[in-house]
């Protein structure tokens, strides 16, 4: 047992690295993904849009960490492959991210008016063009508020990672913690920085609502 | 030949038959104002001659190329009919400069440059030139019509379609919107509108068109139509719009 230092302090501000990677992971991967599963869910062809509500509903439908548990200690009983953790992390969140992300855009685009496309494509503008210029604008200042609130959702979601062994923020805690015996101190820290990573998040999310009332 | 061929149309919304075989004609230039009460599909027709709405049979042309046909060019056909809605639809996350160039600039009609001076062109012939840079959203209710009319005008149609334009809108208003209207039949533009507006349909159109349970009731020049009507229910109808 030893006293809790500076470095410990150190230790839990460098595992946050691993916290913002996996969050960058899964946006990078998962924003694109939701993206598209948006646009199948307002597709014209109906076995596209079942497809896609499908995927949401059973991804949506499965915990976090059961996606986690699926993908890394599943995947080679199932399958036969050994897939690498990060590997393994980095499909799991990036499913979640969509299919929660996916559903958020996908109501931001229900949200405008019929008319908004009929108008558009009453002036000659193909299909595309009315969802670039004209829905998808509409939509994304609708669906702002609740993305930014995913955001804080996924940043706690990445705790998760600690039991495939990714020493992130909640990783690091749990180390510092039996090093120290000092759990209150050591998890009280911990929770601060959570705070502080998400805090301004919230706060830029609740002025973007007052911001954009939806009509412009 | 006419420049709007509306031949034996018929449209079903699930079980109610709206459109029961109409065919009308509209010349170039002509002004055709289309009465009736509510469910007698008249805004329907209006939004099957651009394509908005599918017909069961029947066929329409517009400048002698069918509507309806698997058209490949949809999309040119429509930038040559403009219409304009009783709800505006207006963009509101644009300005009204940009919801006027942005069809314009998309479709090709014009370059970047000139895309300022169209909109200020348009907007001078509705009378809001001084209303560029507002939003959408600052413009009261005949105001934004009459953004949405310019809009239209953005793109040089050579057939204007109004569905009950000023129904949505303050009596106080309604005039300022009657009267762009009333300016673009003075310059020949072809129109064809559905309004609840009898003193416009007497006074500017140069046929009436009176559509009862999902047919052509009745047709002829105003002046004719509200003086004797033929059919009963015109003159009923009439009588009840007094």
């Amino acid at each position: 047992m030893r006293s809790f230092t500076l470095i410990d302090f150190v230790s839990l501000f460098a595992a946050l690295r691993w916290t913002v990677a996996l969050v960058a992971l899964a946006l990078a991967f998962g924003a694109p993904l939701a993206l598209g599963l948006a646009m199948g869910r307002i597709s014209r062809l109906a076995g596209l849009r079942w497809t896609m509500a499908a995927c949401i509903q059973i991804v949506q439908s499965v915990p976090l960490l059961g996606l986690l548990f699926f993908f890394y200690f599943g995947m080679p009983v199932f399958l036969g492959i050994q897939v690498p953790a990060l590997v393994a992390v980095t499909v799991a969140y990036t499913l979640y991210t969509a299919a929660f992300l996916g559903e958020i855009w996908r109501g931001g685009l229900e949200a405008v008016k019929q008319a908004q496309w009929e108008a558009g494509a009453c002036l000659g503008l193909s299909a595309w063009q009315q969802f670039r210029h004209i829905i998808a604008p509409q939509a994304l200042r609708l669906s702002l508020p609740p993305t930014v609130g995913f955001l804080v959702q996924l940043i706690k979601g990445t705790s998760l990672a600690s039991i495939l062994g990714f020493v992130e923020l909640a990783r690091a805690g749990q180390v510092v913690s039996a090093a120290t015996f000092q759990p209150l101190l050591t998890y009280a820290l911990v929770a601060a920085i959570y705070f502080a990573l998400c805090l301004p998040l919230t706060l830029w999310s609740r002025s973007l609502e007052a911001r954009l009332d939806g009509s412009r | 030949m006419a420049l709007v061929e509306i031949r034996d149309v018929h449209k079903t919304f699930g079980k109610v038959e709206v459109l029961k075989g109409v065919s009308l004609d509209v010349e170039e230039g002509e002004i055709v104002t289309i009465i009736g009460r509510s469910g007698s599909g008249k805004s329907t027709l209006l939004r099957c001659i651009n394509a908005l709405e599918s017909v069961d049979t029947g066929e329409i042309r517009v400048e002698g190329q069918k509507v309806h046909a698997k058209m490949a060019d949809l999309k040119k056909f429509r930038q040559r009919v403009g219409i304009v809605f009783q709800a505006f639809n207006l963009f509101p996350h644009l300005k009204v400069e940009r919801n006027i160039t942005l069809a314009p600039l998309l479709t090709g009609r014009i370059e970047k440059a000139r895309a300022r001076a169209l909109a200020e062109d348009v907007l001078t012939r509705v009378g809001l030139a001084d209303k560029i840079d507002a939003w959408p959203e600052q413009l009261s209710g005949g105001q934004q019509q009459r953004v949405a009319i310019a809009r239209c005008l953005a793109m040089a149609p050579h057939l204007m379609l109004f569905d009950e334009v000023t129904s949505a809108l303050d009596p106080e208003l309604v005039g300022e919107v009657l009267k762009v209207m009333e300016a673009m039949a003075k310059q020949g533009m072809t129109m064809i509108l559905v309004t609840h507006e009898m003193g416009f349909a007497r006074n500017v159109a140069n046929r009436i068109v009176f559509m009862h349970q999902g047919r052509v009731w009745e047709q002829g020049p105003p002046a004719k139509l509200f003086a004797n009507p033929e059919t009963p229910e015109l003159a009923s109808f009439i009588a009840s719009s007094k």
